[in-house]
């Protein structure tokens, strides 16, 4: 089990400068978020565009600022959970709690800081009535191991660069590989859609275009997709797989479910510190809610800072806490 | 005066008239009317939660740019008549259109 001071849900930009916050008084962090990648939505939203209102950059790159945050955070050394989503937390005698994500990770700390955003993002999924059912057993939303489509008929729905870039890979590695994809002119890459083009015409994989799955079927795993086309026809195709990819969605997920005060989607939070109904759950940025909040990164930062001051009390009971600029020691690390 | 309807996720239908002239986007129009959309990126064309479907109308707006094309395709449920509300200025070319609200809720 992974043991640290304070454990933070979610590596959006707010989390992150919560662990230079929180260095700052010698508290370590560790973080979790459902993304492969750390940033929140600055990286997988808008990474290329500027942002104009952070104080000291009259203008920075969204995935600049990302990366900036990850070396002013470096000297603290957080661990960091990616790719995976926090399910459950469960309150400890002792008064600290255990987190554990959807891949069975453990996190054991004495605060939890949920800096979880506009939620969990995850996959958006085509209207297919049995779509769920099928799920793990031939439906996946995204490729994490691509050996297990050696020699097996795939199918994947999407008309964006991760669904062509995919079909392009599989091309090699699967038996039968099938795109399918509404319109009948990509938005991704031009090369890639040249290339999945290319493949099309020399046989090496199918194209249907102006199509849409309209149901699925199979007998504890998938065996067939139909195909509905724009002239209403209908094909059946043979498959082992269907990995539909239409990128992710935000969604509050299970923070819904752990008794917090929730206010439209939001957590309500003490502005002294930022604390929510639960002891030791504090909850910073575009999760929470109060009046007068306003989404802004800039806002989320000064929650964190305050934050910290609170949760010290928890991690160093015995401690008082007395305010340094970090101009009267440089950044003093563990 | 500007007057086109809405239709919202459960069927009811309501019609809205917009003073001509105001430099808003449906997007913006639908959440003053409180209509429960997401918008996650304010009107930037980069989340697709803004999502409406033209029952009526289609032929008289603006043709979509690249930009808001690219987001459509990342809808598994858009189609043929799908726009995004935040590219859709309001202006007389809406009169009489009839939007469903697709986009995912809050
Ligand atoms: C297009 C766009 C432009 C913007 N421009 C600006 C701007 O110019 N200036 C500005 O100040 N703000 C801007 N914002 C708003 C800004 O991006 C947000 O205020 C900021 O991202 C909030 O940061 P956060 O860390 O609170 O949450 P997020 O960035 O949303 O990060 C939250 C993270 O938590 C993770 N998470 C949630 N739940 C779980 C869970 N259960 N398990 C694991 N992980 C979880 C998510 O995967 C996500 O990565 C913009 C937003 C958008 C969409
Ligand atoms: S509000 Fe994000 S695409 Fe329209």
């Amino acid at each position: 089990m992974i043991t640290t001071d304070i454990c933070i849900i979610g590596a959006g930009p707010v989390g992150l400068f919560a662990v230079f916050e929180a260095g700052l008084l010698k508290m370590r962090c560790h973080l979790i978020d459902a993304l492969p990648q750390v940033g929140g939505q600055l990286s997988e939203i808008y990474p290329q565009k500027p942002i104009y209102d952070i104080p000291g950059y009259p203008e920075v790159k969204a995935q600049t600022l990302v990366d900036n945050l990850m070396d002013q955070i470096a000297p603290f050394k957080p661990g960091f959970t990616l790719g995976e989503r926090v399910e459950a937390l469960e309150k400890q005698d002792d008064g600290s709690y255990v987190i554990t994500t959807n891949e069975g990770t453990a996190v054991q700390c004495q605060v939890v800081v949920i800096a979880g955003g506009l939620g969990c993002f995850e996959p958006r999924k085509p209207e297919i009535t049995n779509l769920e059912q099928f799920e793990g057993k031939g439906v996946a939303y995204m490729v994490k191991n691509p050996e297990l489509f050696r020699d097996r008929r795939v199918v994947l729905a999407g008309g964006g660069d991760s669904a062509l870039d995919w079909t392009i890979f599989l091309a090699d590695i699967a038996q039968e590989v099938t795109l399918i994809h509404r319109s009948d002119s990509f938005r991704g890459a031009p090369d890639s859609a040249e290339k999945v083009v290319e493949l099309a015409r020399q046989g090496r994989i199918k194209l249907l275009l102006q199509s849409n799955i309209t149901s699925i079927h199979g007998n504890g795993h998938l065996k067939e997709v139909s195909v509905t086309a724009k002239d209403k026809s209908v094909q059946i195709l043979a498959a082992d797989h269907l990995i539909p990819l239409f990128g992710l969605t935000p969604k509050l997920g299970p923070i819904a479910d752990w008794g917090l005060h929730i206010d439209k989607s939001a957590i309500s939070v003490n502005t002294v510190d930022y604390s929510t109904n639960v002891e030791r759950i504090y909850a910073i940025g575009d999760i929470n809610t109060y009046p007068g909040k306003l989404k802004l990164i800039l806002c989320g930062f000064h929650e964190a800072a305050l934050m910290c001051q609170s949760a010290f009390h928890y991690v160093y009971p015995n401690q008082k806490l007395s305010f340094k600029y970090t101009t009267v020691n440089g950044v003093p690390t563990f | 005066m500007i007057t086109f309807t809405i239709e919202d996720r459960d069927g009811t239908r309501q019609a809205l008239e917009i003073p001509e002239g105001i430099n808003l986007s449906l997007m913006e129009v639908l959440k003053a009317s409180d209509y429960n959309i997401l918008a996650t990126c304010g009107g930037m064309a980069l989340c697709a939660t803004c999502h409406v479907q033209v029952l009526e109308g289609l032929e008289a707006l603006p043709p979509a740019q690249d930009t808001e094309l690219d987001m459509l395709d990342t809808l598994p449920n858009a189609d043929s008549d799908s726009r995004l509300a935040c590219q859709i200025r309001v202006n007389e070319s809406l009169e009489g259109a009839i939007f469903a609200i697709r986009g995912e809720d809050q």
